[in-house]
């Protein structure tokens, strides 16, 4: 049969990192997939080194605008453990609050987009609203939507005021419910059955051989989270659990990513209702000669940062290693031999740069322009309305429930 | 096994080829080994011991070019990494790729910002930098020079 390839990318405004897929397919089987990075690269490692290990926090805090407290969090913890600086619990506590603020807010960005691809539109508006109310307790909390700028090495910058813990509460409270029947409507809606379950399979020893992480693995069966696996934080202070799926397909990884959100508001209550006493910082005098790792579980998975210091006020080498660089190579193994229509979910179930779809067109090998990227997502929505009508279904869980009939 | 055995079990298993072994806490160790057996080391590592690979980081130290590969040990939280000094005018190291395909695109990366070739590895094309990029020049070396100097506003976009 003739082969096409198919261009996917590479710019798209949206996320961080453009990438560039090429699809080749026969018919409308995807028998190939060959990906181009570096559209975006603005070589922050280097940058990094021209910094002081304080100016350094702010940069890297711009490597993602969704995961913003990710890399800090990663990047102090590194800073801290070349000088073994213990930092003060109220700091831990504060970091873990917005850290885990940042991850539901990133899960509920995904979720609606994977409903805008699925054909869900209305999921899509309705999921973002709801993500307004987390931005808000953010914006409380650290006084921006994004780009908190909270950390530094030794401790966090601003301290939470205990006037505003009532209203942060309480704003998170109103998450819970809708959080929960959410998840009830995708278990039984039997349209999002059809269109993600066994579709893009990721098999758990494929997850263990790409080293995949965060909810990437954790849907393959691979129970592995820096969270629970390392001391840090305050993540060990509190009773919460992993959640861990066994099929690898698209749907598990929705599943893994609302149940998360859930645990993640368990914590979050319980740090604003624990929060001890005390300095929220200690004072770091120099950073030794040395080497120093920090990880954090970033929304996408652990996030790696190795720090070196020769003595001077600025690192001789920063490495950062975003969770998607061990993601997306996954592509290889859960892409091939799935469908054109099916291949805008697939790749956006692994939470990378989500865009890309918006700018995917299909040309033949002599380049003529088949698809663009609306069309594919026309496309992804024409294969729900069908399932829709194969499976009898006027109006799915999921519509009902966004139009209050649950 | 805990982590007294890991690094009892590797350090008499390998012993002619590890050179230094670091114990700096009680989470971090970093461990010097003879380039020549990153693959048999790593392969046990990853393979019979199950860590998981985080991220291999290459830098330039002016004296070597130095590779640290970075595996975690889930159970133990135990993270260990194995540093190699290769000889800085020519550095080349055996690829991991063959062992898995986590090790694929970092040696790629490595290979484009800093020059170091990895013998056996089975596509070593550039993965982030652009095409226009002139051979030879490698921006993480410590005497790397701007070669092009026109700012970006000045370079104008097509």
């Amino acid at each position: 049969m003739k082969k096409t390839i198919i261009p996917i990318g590479p710019y798209h405004p949206l996320q961080e990192e453009p990438e560039f897929f090429m699809l080749t397919v026969e018919g409308e089987t995807v028998v190939d997939v060959d990906v181009q990075l570096g559209y975006n690269h603005r070589g922050i490692e280097k940058l990094s080194e021209l910094k002081t290990f304080d100016q350094a926090t702010f940069v890297i805090e711009r490597i993602c605008g969704i995961c913003s407290t990710s890399h800090p969090f990663a990047y102090t913890q590194a800073v801290e453990d070349i000088g073994g600086v213990e930092v003060p619990m109220r700091a831990k506590y504060i970091r873990t609050i917005i850290a885990e603020g940042e991850r539901i807010h990133s899960h509920m960005l995904w979720l609606g987009l994977a409903g805008h691809f699925l054909g869900y539109n209305t999921v899509y508006m309705w999921v973002w609203k709801l993500r307004e109310e987390i931005l808000d307790v953010m914006e409380i909390i650290s006084g921006n939507r994004n780009n908190y700028a909270m950390f530094k090495p030794g401790g966090v910058r601003r301290d939470i005021n205990p006037e505003d813990i009532p209203l942060v509460m309480k704003k998170i409270d109103k998450i819970v419910p809708t959080l929960k029947m959410l998840y009830k409507a995708v278990r039984d809606d039997p349209v999002i059955h059809a269109r993600t379950k066994k579709i893009g399979i990721l098999t758990k020893e494929e997850s263990i051989n790409f080293s995949a992480l965060g909810p990437t693995s954790r849907a393959s069966g691979v129970a592995r989270d820096v969270r629970k696996d390392t001391e840090y934080g305050a993540y060990l202070e509190m009773d919460w659990d992993m959640i861990v799926t066994h099929n690898g397909d698209v749907f598990d990884k929705v599943v893994v990513r609302i149940l998360e959100m859930l645990e993640s508001i368990k914590i979050i209550k319980y740090c604003l209702l624990h929060l001890p006493d005390g300095e929220i910082d200690v004072k770091i005098k120099n950073i030794p000669p040395g080497e120093g790792i920090g990880t954090h579980e970033a929304p996408r998975g652990e996030t790696f940062h190795y720090v070196r210091s020769d003595g001077s006020n600025s690192p001789v080498r920063h490495k950062v290693r975003a969770p998607t660089f061990m993601n997306l190579p996954t592509y290889k193994a859960t892409i091939k031999g799935e469908k054109i229509a099916d291949a805008s979910i697939i790749l956006a179930a692994i939470d990378p740069c989500y865009c890309c779809t918006e700018r995917m067109s299909i040309r033949n090998t002599k380049g003529e322009r088949l698809f663009d990227g609306k069309e594919l997502i026309r496309l992804s929505q024409a294969k729900t309305q069908k399932v829709k009508q194969k499976l009898g279904v006027k109006e799915s869980s999921l519509e009902k429930l966004v139009q209050g009939k649950l | 096994m805990k982590r007294k055995q890991v690094l009892q079990d590797l350090t008499t298993r390998f012993k002619q080829d590890i050179l230094e072994v670091f114990d700096k806490s009680k989470t971090r160790v970093y461990i010097e080994i003879r380039p020549e057996a990153i693959i048999p080391i790593a392969r046990y590592i990853f393979k019979d011991l199950d860590a998981r690979f985080n991220i291999a980081s290459g830098i330039d130290t002016r004296k070597f070019i130095e590779i640290l590969y970075h595996f975690t040990f889930e159970e133990l939280a135990l993270l260990i990494s194995l540093r190699v000094k290769l000889d800085r005018a020519k550095p080349a190291i055996d690829s991991l790729t063959p062992v898995s395909e986590a090790f694929n695109w970092i040696e790629r990366e490595m290979h484009e910002l800093l020059g170091i070739q990895f013998k056996g590895h089975p596509g070593l094309k550039r993965l982030l930098l652009s095409d226009k990029w002139p051979k030879g020049v490698y921006p993480l070396r410590c005497d790397y020079k701007e070669w092009d100097k026109t700012a970006i506003r000045d370079r104008g976009v097509k």
